[in-house]
């Protein structure tokens, strides 16, 4: 379902309309269901109308909690010298 | 590509995969239902099941617009095209799916029916401006997702008077599915199916947020943990419910919160209100009748309707006997539990919507998985 | 129906019923055309067939109807693909091309000036490839009987001594390898489509292989398989080799080549590249020791710099074509019923 994929905002034009890119493809899309998009946002395109904002620090939080799995385990074992 | 690729890195993947083996509790098993097509697809492609430990399994729901549309609804669909004679505009997806005696939108265009298909409704509105002589008809299937951009089309053709232009909506809604899947007595305790946790829709609840999950997880007492679209957050996700399955909790979480937010995106929900309205009930391939579980075109706009401008006939839209999509879209069964898979069903000549869309159960099971399964590949070697 | 003074002027005017009528407007436009663009001493021998040179050696030839759609895209045209697709499938059974055929289907009201851009184009490559068009027919049929153009080219070519590519001498524990980078042509096509466009650099890669093809056979003989991955992507043709030879594959998803762009336009349309068409690649089964020199001589010239081992055969009766995903589980590479479509979901 739902095939979203995130892309950059590289222009905006009148009614409602804007071109993103990703990687070198560019593509004309509708931002009518979004407020306050500026060029240089990532936005989720989905059926050529943008969906929502990316967050670039969320992102970023949630590969921290990724790449702290397994890690943790391991710490926690050190900490308690054994079964956690 | 920014914010994707990050997401499919093998080398967390190993490390996800070790975390969720050291937490989930040998002693029993859990079983994941994840909603959405989108989800299986990303399992299947990623081969996402091969890092579970051997007592985490997915359960495929029935979250593909596709799958579920009713047959009655496809065979509208052709008969606008094939008898009314109007420009049919349809998304990709619903080309090949096959309606009553295998009739589908392809097969119909081949007999010489104007059907186009578009990426966007916006292409949709393109041609009806670029043919006012004729009537365009846009076929309007999806869950939440989709919907809002439908809504957004019904606006611009009012505001630039187009009069060829009219909708088919078929938009079907996420929570009321999820409700029903587990009202039904598949899922009681004993019942034949278990589940354990929902991983919830990545893009749906971009547009809703995930508070509308809230009531259903306390109801049911299930955990649903809103789960990104790459592999790396489906596992990530899966970590999420692992543990909240241990701890004995039944919450919304949200793992893709880079895009989803509590409250979603308030501005698209208002534009669907405005513009679409809750139908009584609604009929779902595989569920039966659903209750407040789809949108149909509010009054303001009945100009822009397609069930309201063309009368369609009354069909007796028929499943193929011995299908098994119902069961298999509740998750009941798998698709090797079906007579037909593999057999006289396959991708080639699909009998049913579980094998023509990509992400069907029964179409990401064969195009991806099937060579896992020891009594295929015992036939195939026969 | 407009039979100016001095013949058919090419520039203007579009295709007419008289242009296929066997009459003096169909022999001008051959002279003004055909003859004028494509021209070599066979071609100028003007009887109904070419004498050729004998030849010795085993004779290969291969034919191919082009039907496609746009005519015109991003790095070439219906008339450069022909030469490009008839020359590449004499060249997959090893063999060297010789000479060219063209046959052409013209729709009644087709401009002349596109046909002239299209046997220009034609002529370039046939040209380019060392391989000329001897030979060829034009036929006009009623408007709304055709696509514009349909080009029908054959091939005729001879196999050295020694070698002996074959499907069926695939076996297991052979090297899978690719020229380079997949999707191009596709995507390509598809950015110039009706209610897909988008902007890309992206560009066919439609190209004659033969020439990098010969310096394969030369520097290893003995090479089992040759094919180029077309309508159907590379997937379609791998599992076409593992249905032929009955085997199966096993391949890494991290070696196979893909631009940036590719990968972000099938992202985008809900494509998998592994179906997208290429016009400028092959695939190349080799015993593995063979592996490494062959990827040099495909790396050291311009249409294989990219070349890359990107898989292994291996035994299955199942004639399943497995990869391992750059995500580290496994998936199945299937054969798909019919063309790809763009999804939503």
């Amino acid at each position: 379902m739902c095939l979203a994929i995130p892309a950059i905002v590289t222009a905006l034009e009148d009614g409602d309309m804007a071109v993103v890119a990703l990687e070198g493809i560019k593509k004309r899309i509708s931002v009518a269901l979004l407020d306050e998009i500026e060029v240089g946002d990532y936005v989720l395109v989905h059926v050529g109308y943008a969906l929502h904002k990316v967050s670039p620090e969320e992102a970023e939080r949630t590969l921290q909690l990724m790449a702290e799995a397994g890690i943790l385990k391991e710490e926690l074992e050190e900490i308690s010298g054994g079964a956690a | 590509m920014k914010y994707v690729d990050e997401f499919r890195a093998g080398d967390l993947a190993e490390k996800l995969a070790r975390q969720i083996a050291s937490e989930a509790h040998a002693d029993r098993t859990y079983h994941f239902m994840e909603f959405c097509g989108g989800h299986t697809h990303a399992i299947f492609r990623y081969g996402v099941q091969d890092l579970m430990p051997d007592n985490v399994h997915f359960v495929h729901g029935p979250g593909c617009p596709v799958c579920v549309l009713p047959v009655r609804r496809l065979d509208d669909a052709v008969e606008l095209a094939e008898k009314h004679g109007v420009i049919l505009c349809s998304y990709g997806d619903m080309m090949r799916v096959p309606g009553t005696k295998q009739r589908s939108l392809i097969k119909a265009k081949a007999d010489g029916a104007d059907i186009r298909m578009v990426y966007s409704t916006l292409d949709a509105l393109k041609i009806a401006r670029d043919n006012p002589d004729r009537q365009v008809v846009f076929f309007a299937i999806g869950f939440e997702t989709t919907t809002p951009p439908t809504a957004v089309a019904i606006k611009q053709a009012e505001a630039e008077g187009l009069e060829n232009f009219f909708v088919f909506c078929n938009h079907v809604l996420t929570p009321p599915a999820i409700g029903h899947i587990l009202d039904s007595d598949d899922f009681a305790p004993g019942g034949p199916a278990k589940i354990d946790g929902f991983l919830g829709p990545s893009h749906v609840s971009a547009v809703i947020g995930s508070k509308p999950y809230e009531a259903a997880a306390e109801h049911y007492r299930k955990p649903v943990v809103i789960a990104g679209f790459e592999p790396l957050d489906v596992m990530q996700s899966v970590l999420m419910l692992v543990r909240q399955v241990n701890e004995g909790r039944a919450e919304v979480e949200n793992e893709y919160t880079r895009v989803v937010t509590r409250e979603g995106n308030r501005k698209a929900q208002a534009l669907t209100g405005e513009v679409l309205e809750l139908r009584e009930s609604f009929e779902w391939r595989g569920l039966g009748s659903v209750p407040h579980s789809a949108l149909r075109i509010r009054d303001a706009y009945a100009f822009f309707d397609a069930e309201k401008r063309f009368t369609v006939s009354e069909k007796q839209s028929r499943e193929t006997k011995s299908c098994e999509c119902p069961a298999i879209l509740r998750g009941v069964k798998k698709p090797t539990d079906c007579k037909l898979f593999g057999t006289v069903c396959t991708p080639e000549n699909p009998m049913g919507s579980c094998m023509v869309s990509s992400e069907g159960a029964c179409a990401a099971h064969w195009t991806y998985g099937r060579f896992r399964d020891p009594a295929r590949q015992k036939a195939d070697a026969a | 129906m407009n039979m100016v003074d001095k013949g058919v002027s090419v520039r203007a005017g579009n295709v007419d019923m008289t242009h296929g009528g066997g009459g003096r407007a169909m022999a001008e436009l051959i002279a003004d055309l055909f003859q004028r663009h494509l021209g070599n001493p066979i071609l100028a021998q003007g009887n109904d067939g070419a004498l050729l040179e004998p030849q010795s050696g085993r004779l290969v030839m291969s034919t191919d109807g082009h039907v496609i759609s746009p005519l015109f895209f991003p790095g070439g045209d219906i008339g450069s693909l022909a030469v490009h697709g008839t020359l590449n499938d004499v060249a997959m059974t090893g063999a060297r091309p010789l000479y060219l055929t063209a046959g052409f289907i013209l729709e009644e009201g087709f401009p002349l000036a596109d046909l002239e851009r299209i046997v220009m184009s034609m002529a370039r490559a046939a040209k380019e490839a060392g391989v000329p068009v001897v030979t060829g027919d034009t036929k006009v049929v009623e408007k709304g009987k055709g696509d514009g153009v349909f080009i029908t080219t054959t091939g005729l070519g001879v196999v050295p001594d020694g070698v002996h590519v074959s499907v069926e001498r695939a076996t297991p524990g052979q090297a899978v390898l690719l020229s380079g980078s997949i999707g191009d042509h596709g995507v390509a096509i598809l950015s110039k489509r009706e209610s897909l466009e988008f902007e890309t650099e992206i560009r066919s890669d439609s190209a004659a292989l033969h020439g990098m093809v010969a310096a394969m056979v030369e520097a290893v003989p003995g090479i089992a398989v040759l094919r180029d991955p077309t309508r159907g992507g590379l997937a379609s043709t791998l599992n076409e080799i593992a249905r032929a030879a009955n085997v199966g594959m096993m391949l890494d998803e991290a070696m196979i080549p893909m631009k940036p762009d590719v990968a972000a336009a099938c992202e985008l349309l809900g494509l998998d590249p592994l179906y997208v068409a290429n016009e400028g690649k092959l695939v190349c089964i080799c015993n593995t020791y063979d592996a490494d020199t062959l990827l040099a001589v495909m790396r050291a010239h311009p249409l294989g710099s990219d070349a890359a081992r990107i898989g292994t055969v291996v035994d299955d009766d199942a004639n399943l074509i497995q990869m391992k995903t750059g995500f580290g589980g496994t998936r199945v590479v299937d054969w798909l019923a019919g063309e790809q479509l763009p999804r939503i979901c």
